[in-house]
């Protein structure tokens, strides 16, 4: 079987890499990590990796909004290197500050309409866990086989908001504990539109989403595991083993 | 110049304006309809209008909820709003704008010479010419940093030009009035230490440079050498010559744990967690800045609280914060705040936000804490930030330069930042602190800082340099100056990168601009080192050498500056005498009844500002981040319950854990500061214990925030903490690895001296085997059994039940070391064998409180007989037994099937122990008194609504 390998894009300000890395390591990919620098003076070839990976963090800050100057930098400066790599039919995924930059930098939604991360809402930076419904007609690689999952978010700017209405290609709602994906704050924690959590490309391939699937990843990461039956492992950790697996059939 | 402001489009929610909105509500200005808040940026250079469109569509404007619009002058005001621009002031650097220029450079255009941003409020509404003031005053300037814009802002600063000439002080020929009135709001030092000065500079004769005096008195200062720990202090018959050799140091040595890697000696302390790996820990108070500036001076506390570890060993990664702050009561009326003192409420939001913004930023868990609150905290907030580190155990030794290796400084750039914060912290605030102290407050760049940790590891582990510090409190100065003590050094003041230009050599040196350490790296590695920093963007510059002279030499642009023999700077300061006295207290006994019904007193302990629910502030940190954690802040049904202590799995494929707890009550040390001390010992232990961890491998640090020292009172309340610090650490073989103290907290206002209530903080960190053996504090399962498990004594003086019935008293609540370490022993073990369900720790509220939180954190019931509770001495008063604050008690929940089991443990200990009551589905909460009638009786829907709703903002 074919070798998956997965680049874990850093930048400054990015702080989730390592939890990252490690998720994608058990999942049985070989992994690097490379600063956003190496890969501009081509000490690093995205050509080289199957999956890429925008992780969380605040990049550059989040000065002037969230993911943008990093954004901006992959949109000028990788491109050409980035449209090569999507035609491939690589797999791309952005988690928080990730999702943040793939919609800044124009790479999701591929087509109209023209879609933001803003401001929460409740105008305040939330760290909660969120009950999560897949939409399991959406072609998404990442999200396969997954009906729901229970997973933290942690951001400020984590509302997805439209100019106009349009049909998205959604890959993950937020909901409730029954499953309800209309249900209001704080299950939907920011206030996103249709309680949308994440959204895939059309042909499944990137997928970003606000919410944390490599801080559950492990059972004890559950804020309930001391009252509840143990589980092998943590529900994040099936979008990196479906990624990798996936990635091995290229 | 181009003028950009981008604002939310119509149609869309402003949340900033919203918040805003809130905020002038509280004020009690309720006119304003709305509020909005947009973003300027104001840029310098050749700029094509074509371009500033581009810069504006493409990078400060977001497409989908945004709309910007440009010109070259600013707007006039707009006639159907109140507006209101607040602009930063000179010097004050955004991180913003240097966001903003790398990302205009990324869109190739090259010639925006400089950026500034600002702020643009705008209030609909009728409001009167005093209310705008009293909003900008109260929420929207702070003028220590800010200014409102009432003219034309200037956007580059014009570029000073430094002239060198060398400054010297006229110090030989002062008399003792001259020495002091030098010394006063500068130096800080007093008469005795002025006159050590003035006879090294006789022997040598010549008179001091400027800068030679400045090293020496931050050097000397209390906040870098800690005189009144380490001096002569008298109390009554007794003489103690260096108060922290003798109790907090001692115990330590005494102890003699192999697993103390490294204690006292370096940035932090620590202590081996696995035999691979070393865990370090440092908890510091930024107590003064945040009082002046909350945001920045809280933001800048838990930045340079984090370089601590960073700068341990040879160097550490941040692994979780903890913070606790204390601060006057959010409901202070404002007319009784003294001038220049700003509003608790503010000082609260700035400094949570300042802390937040910082550490959620640099990635570290922010997992556990405390908040306090307390009328005399109102002049004086307190703002203690701590971090542990992670790092190989072969690198857990502070480094050793040798004479040839060179000085580098990596990080962000000097500027004007802090310049006297060490020694300002060494005084009183006072009304005019806030003009004195303007240059001592920046802001934080936290993406420098993480930028730094992050190439800062990778030339750990590539070997690149042999020792490192952080550049905190006296800036170069301190940390160039500790560094070069046993060689020697010499530094170049010119090479320092600056922010901007016209600094004077003596700013230089002792600048306290954040996000910077010093390295001491051999020639051999050092363009390396320097290669590796910049491939990251970060500046990495040798500004000079270790010598071997023993001697501190400062140069600039080839002038001898400064040249100080290094023991006398290290070693020349005299100890310092001083006198204390202690008298216990005498509070009024209290004499009212026992109330009728113990609900409404439990609900009104609940609701209080220190026990009710801290969740606002705790969703508002990231403490998921890392994905270490195993218990989190909040536990229980609905994840809202207040856990005892936090724990974190560092190491992905290990399951050992560490867990970090506080203790602190500064309540009791109204009575007796020994108490308190003892109490937040056993506080933190108890934490530690309840969440499943032992007392094996416990370290401890204190922070002791006090009063003037000089005055007697205050110094012999801090002699008696420090004792009891000594016997409680040696009782329960939990040595002090590190530890701080921030003296001074006292308002001068003009009638009196406002000083806060003597407060030590108790820091533990504990190792823990196996994670997977936690334990929470929500009750888990109908039928179980509710163990008290420790003795109840009729100890309410400074308890919240007394305070809620606005007394004192004087039986404060005191501990037995012996009898609790067993206790703790025998709780840990049954904890191993997981025959504990749920486990939760009596502190503030004692039994009452525990129950209920206990209750409605696993949303089930509890029902509990207090004639069962075991005594310590008769006690004939319900509401006494509900809410004594005895130390070294739990609430335990057991299985039935395990009730042997669980109980044969504590009773090879030989202490006090009962079931007195059971978990029940009936969602209430249920006491029996000493008679056996019930005494309380509550649904835990509206025990919890009294727990949460006040800090619900």
């Amino acid at each position: 079987m074919a070798k998956a390998k997965t680049l874990i894009l850093r930048a400054p300000g990015t702080n989730c890499d390592r939890e990252t890395a490690f998720a994608f390591a058990q999942a049985g990919s070989q992994v690097d990590a490379a600063h956003v620098n190496e890969l501009l003076r081509r000490e690093k070839l995205l050509s080289d990796y199957q999956i890429m990976v925008i992780p969380g963090g605040f990049t550059y800050g989040d000065d002037i909004s969230a993911g943008k100057i990093l954004a901006n930098e992959l949109r000028l400066k990788l491109g050409e290197e980035i449209r090569r790599f999507v035609a491939d039919g690589r797999l791309i995924l952005g988690i928080c500050n990730g999702f943040q930059v793939l919609v800044k930098a124009g790479i999701l939604p591929e087509l109209s309409p023209p879609l933001t991360l803003a401001g929460n809402d409740s105008g305040r930076f939330e760290c909660r866990w969120v009950y999560l419904r897949v939409n399991e007609t959406s072609p998404c690689i990442f999200t396969r086989g997954i009906s729901t999952m229970y997973l933290p978010v942690a951001h400020g700017e984590g509302k997805v908001a439209v100019a106009e209405p349009g049909i998205l290609n959604v890959a993950l709602y937020y909901a409730d504990e029954t499953g309800n994906i209309q249900a209001g704050y704080p299950y939907n924690p920011n206030g996103s539109i249709d309680n949308i959590a994440g959204i895939c490309d059309a042909s499944g391939h990137i997928f970003a989403l606000m919410p944390h699937p490599e801080r559950f990843v492990r059972w004890s990461q559950h804020p309930r595991w001391t009252r509840e039956p143990w589980k092998e492992y943590g529900d994040g950790f099936r979008i990196f083993l479906n990624a990798v697996a996936w990635a091995k059939s290229i | 110049m181009f003028w950009i402001e981008v604002s939310v489009k119509a149609g869309f929610p402003d949340p900033r304006g919203e918040a805003l909105q809130k905020d002038i509500h509280d004020l009690g200005i309720t006119t304003v309809k709305q509020a909005r808040v947009s973003d300027i940026y104001l840029l310098e250079g050749t700029l094509a209008e074509a371009e500033v469109g581009r810069i504006c569509q493409e990078l400060l404007a977001d497409p989908v909820v945004e709309e910007y619009s440009y010109r070259e002058a600013p707007p006039s005001q707009d006639e159907h709003a109140h507006v209101i621009e607040v602009a930063y002031n000179p010097g004050v650097m955004d991180p913003v704008e240097e966001s903003v220029r790398k990302g205009i450079r990324d869109l190739g255009i090259a010639t925006v010479d400089s950026v500034r941003t600002a702020k643009r409020y705008f209030l609909w509404g009728e409001l009167s010419a005093e209310a705008l003031q009293t909003i900008c005053d109260k929420l929207l300037v702070n003028s220590v940093i800010q200014h409102m814009v009432t003219k034309r802002e200037v956007v580059s600063l014009p570029s000073a030009t430094y002239n060198f000439s060398l400054e010297t002080i006229d110090l030989l020929p002062m008399e003792d009035a001259g020495l002091m009135e030098l010394s006063k709001n500068r130096l800080w030092l007093n008469l005795s230490e002025m006159k050590q000065i003035q006879g090294y500079f006789s022997r040598l004769g010549r008179n001091p440079t400027d800068v030679e005096l400045e090293t020496l008195a931050q050097t000397w200062s209390e906040h870098c050498v800690h005189k009144t720990f380490k001096g002569k202090i008298k109390l009554g018959q007794l003489t103690i010559d260096n108060l922290l050799k003798s109790t907090i140091m001692r115990v330590t040595e005494e102890l003699e744990k192999p697993w103390c890697l490294s204690v006292f000696r370096d940035n932090a302390g620590v202590i081996d967690f696995d035999g691979r790996y070393a865990i370090c820990f440092k908890v510091e108070t930024h107590n003064h800045p945040s009082a002046v500036e909350p945001y920045g001076g809280a933001a800048t506390g838990i930045g340079g609280v984090i370089r601590d570890p960073l700068g341990t060993g040879l160097g550490s990664k941040p692994v979780l914060n903890t913070d606790v702050f204390c601060f006057g009561p959010p409901d202070f009326p404002y007319e009784r705040l003294p001038q220049g003192v700003l509003h608790p409420r503010r000082i609260f939001k700035g400094v949570r936000a300042g802390v937040a913004d910082y550490a959620n930023r640099l990635g570290i868990p922010t997992l556990n804490g405390a908040i306090l609150f307390d009328e005399r905290y109102v002049g004086n907030p307190l703002v203690f930030c701590g971090t542990v580190g992670l790092l190989p155990k072969s690198m857990s030794q502070r480094g050793q330069q040798q004479p040839g290796d060179l000085v580098v400084l990596v990080g962000g750039n000097t500027g004007r930042d802090g310049i006297h914060g060490v020694t300002f912290a060494s005084g009183e605030l006072t009304k005019d602190s806030e003009v004195i102290s303007s240059t001592s407050v920046q802001i934080g760049n936290p993406i420098m800082e993480k930028k730094l940790i992050d190439v800062l590891l990778k030339a750990r582990d590539q070997g690149l340099y042999r020792r490192i510090t952080d550049c905190g409190g006296g800036g170069l100065s301190s940390a160039v100056g500790e560094m070069g003590e046993e060689t020697g050094v010499r530094v170049y003041l010119e090479q320092v990168p600056l922010k901007y230009s016209g600094l004077s050599y003596t700013e230089i040196w002792l600048s306290e601009s954040q996000e910077r350490m010093v390295l001491a790296a051999p020639p051999g590695t050092v363009d390396q080192l320097i290669e590796l920093f910049a491939s990251e963007d970060v500046e990495a510059t040798v500004i000079g050498e270790f010598t071997d002279n023993r001697r501190l030499q400062l140069f600039y642009e080839g002038n001898l500056v400064g040249d100080l023999d290094m023991e006398f700077l290290h070693h020349g300061l005299p100890q310092l005498e001083r006198e204390a006295v202690w008298e216990p207290p005498q509070h009024a006994e209290p004499d009212f009844p026992e109330p009728p019904d113990l609900r409404e007193e439990l609900l009104r302990i609940l609701g209080s500002w220190n026990v009710c629910s801290k969740e606002w502030v705790i969703r508002q940190y990231d403490h998921e981040v890392q994905g270490g954690n195993v218990l989190k802040p909040l536990v229980g049904v609905n994840n809202d319950g207040p856990g005892d202590a936090a724990i974190i799995k560092p190491i992905p494929d290990s399951y050992m854990g560490i867990i970090v707890s506080n203790g602190i009550n500064p309540k009791y040390g109204d009575i007796d500061p020994y108490w308190m001390a003892a109490s937040a010992i056993d506080e933190a232990l108890r934490q530690v214990v309840a969440v499943g961890g032992s007392l094996r491998r416990v370290a401890l640090l204190d922070n002791f925030c006090w009063g003037n020292p000089e005055k007697p009172d205050r110094l012999g309340g801090l002699v008696r903490a420090a004792q009891a610090c000594y016997d409680m650490a040696l009782a329960y073989e939990t040595p002090f690895i590190s530890g701080k103290d921030s003296l001074y907290n006292e308002y001068e206002t003009e009638k009196e001296s406002i000083c806060i209530p003597p407060t030590l903080l108790i820091s533990a960190v504990a190792v823990m085997e196996h994670v997977e053996r936690a334990v929470s504090m929500d009750c888990k399962q109908e039928g179980d059994l509710i163990y008290i498990i420790g003795t109840t004594y009729n100890e309410l003086g400074g308890s919240h039940y007394y305070g809620t019935h606005g007394y004192v008293g004087n039986n404060v609540p005191r501990v037995d070391p012996k009898k609790g370490k067993r206790l703790m022993d025998a709780l840990s073990a049954a904890t191993a064998k997981s025959l504990v369900r749920a486990c939760h720790d009596l502190s503030e509220g004692g039994l009452g409180i525990a129950a209920a939180e206990m209750a409605f954190a696993g949303g089930l019931g509890m029902v509990i007989h207090l004639a069962k509770v075991p005594l310590g001495e008769p006690i004939n008063r319900d509401d006494f037994v509900l809410f004594s604050e005895s130390n070294t008690r739990f609430l335990v929940e057991v299985a039935p099937e395990d009730k042997q089991r669980f109980e044969k443990f504590e009773k090879m200990a030989g202490v006090d122990f009962t079931a007195i009551g059971e978990v029940r589905n009936d969602k209430r909460l249920e006491v029996y008194g000493l008679s056996g009638e019930q005494v309380l009786s509550a649904p835990l829907a509206e025990l919890k609504e009294a727990w949460q709703k006040p800090l619900r903002w």
